[in-house]
């Protein structure tokens, strides 16, 4: 298995939300990729996004602005 | 075969949509469940067709916009989960059956329900409206344009009327859809019911409901989401609220393209060519003799339809006949329109209906009002 990292991960509750994500980071230039969700955040199934930490600001700043449907924003070790 | 039946399912498709459902089928996994490229791949296509729907119909958010098999489904997830027992609705006469069945299913269960009359050209007074409105009315449902005769409704002055009393608009957009403007916001539009197959140029089994902010609709469905699995109800955020089990995303991966094709065109483009070769019909078959036309065909915008009958002759055989010799293929009969039958007092005879698509030439019109003057001549 690869080395696990710190990320910022963010939950969304509908893939059209996880959608929304992948593409509003895509047009900001926001690293990250869709993974499936860790059974640390929530044991179930679904999607989210994982970022760099240093890349979280940037997160946080692009949900609000776009109002994007988002659960939660964590920071944990994958 | 001369095709003129694209009310009732555009044909063909254009370029790259069936290329787009192909491509679907051999390297689509299933949109939201897992996370692998194939899975993403749906995901990704399933959301890009959302944002090009919101953008068409000015709907506030793509993921407002909730995928059904076609528009039927669309309206019986609006009408039901908006409506209930004490509430009063209005709709029209001009309704097709994907409206009117599932109003008259909420009757038996206690909504009141009342409908604009058309007159015997098929025409709406939109001043009914305020006639038949109630303390408890609660929503219009309507039409977009007449799946019989074309007539447009004025579904600007509708949403005004809607917005002065407080109403949910519900519209049903399946004749409309991509060849007539439509904008939720600017013409206070609360859910736009839509098929894929008509005039949106995409494969059968693609449809949905495009919803307002604001606008609670409880779910007709409930199952599968690949999200919040241990929730034990539906999960209450759009799409997935209204979207329970595999959603079909090799149709819309068609649709995405047709709505490209669209893009493309512009709406404006598609439907002067469509109407103006309805209009090129008309003009060559009002004056045939035994020949009854109906709606308002000297309307500066309708829908690109024109139906007919030929004296007193079964409408099935007028359309047989002009299949079977001419190679023209036409809708006869009912058209899921009961009301607007029976104000037209075709309930019996039923209509021959000419519909026009995107791929129709002038030569093909030309040709099929030809065939209804011999055919008008013969019955004389």
């Amino acid at each position: 298995m690869r080395e696990r990292t710190e990320k910022c991960v963010v939950t969304f509750r509908t893939t059209a939300g996880a959608m929304a994500m992948e593409c509003a980071c895509k047009a900001a230039g926001v690293p990250g990729r869709l993974i499936p969700v860790p059974r640390s955040i929530t044991a179930g199934c679904g999607m989210c996004w994982a970022a760099p930490p240093a890349a979280r600001e940037a997160v946080e700043e692009l949900v609000m602005k776009q109002r994007l449907d988002v659960d939660g924003i964590y920071a944990i070790i994958l | 075969m001369i095709y003129l039946d694209n009310a009732a399912t555009t044909r063909p498709k254009p370029p790259g949509v069936a290329e787009a459902a192909a491509a679907a089928m051999n390297g689509f996994g299933n949109c939201g469940r897992g996370v692998h490229s194939d899975a993403l791949s749906a995901a990704r296509t399933v959301y890009d067709a959302r944002e090009k729907l919101a953008d068409l119909f000015g709907c506030p958010r793509p993921e407002r916009v909730c995928f059904t098999p076609n528009s039927t489904q669309a309206l019986n997830i609006a009408i039901s989960g908006l409506l209930g027992p004490g509430d009063h609705v209005i709709s029209t006469d001009l309704e097709h059956n994907s409206v009117l069945r599932p109003l008259y299913r909420l009757r038996e269960r206690g909504t009141a329900v009342d409908f604009v009359p058309a007159d015997r050209r098929g025409q709406i007074d939109y001043n009914d409206l305020e006639r038949l409105l109630r303390p408890d009315t609660r929503a219009v449902v309507c039409t977009h344009a007449s799946n019989l005769t074309g007539d447009l409704v004025d579904i600007g002055r509708v949403g005004v009327f809607c917005r002065k009393h407080g109403l949910l608009l519900i519209l049903d957009a399946s004749q409309t859809a991509g060849v007539f403007p439509i904008h939720m916001e600017e013409q206070h539009i609360d859910v736009v019911c839509f098929t894929g197959h008509k005039s949106l140029l995409g494969p059968q089994g693609t449809g949905g409901l495009c919803v307002g902010e604001d606008v609670e609709i409880r779910p007709f469905a409930v199952g599968g989401t690949g999200v919040q699995s241990y929730l034990e109800t539906q999960p209450a955020e759009y799409p997935t609220r209204l979207e329970a089990g595999t959603l079909n995303s090799h149709g819309l991966a068609g649709l995405g393209a047709a709505l490209d094709y669209i893009a493309r065109t512009g709406i404006a483009a598609i439907r002067e060519h469509e109407t103006a070769l309805a209009r090129r019909f008309y003009q060559s078959v009002r004056e045939a003799p035994g020949v009854t036309l109906y709606g308002d065909l000297d309307a500066a915008e309708r829908a690109p339809i024109v139906t007919l009958n030929i004296g007193d002759l079964d409408s099935a055989e007028v359309a047989d006949e002009l299949a079977e010799r001419f190679g023209i293929a036409t809708r006869p009969g009912a058209h899921c329109a009961p009301r607007l039958h029976r104000a037209l007092g075709t309930t019996d005879q039923g209509a021959v209906r000419f519909s026009w698509g995107w791929a129709n030439t002038e030569e093909e019109t030309d040709a099929a009002a030809e065939a209804v003057r011999t055919l008008a001549v013969e019955a004389l």
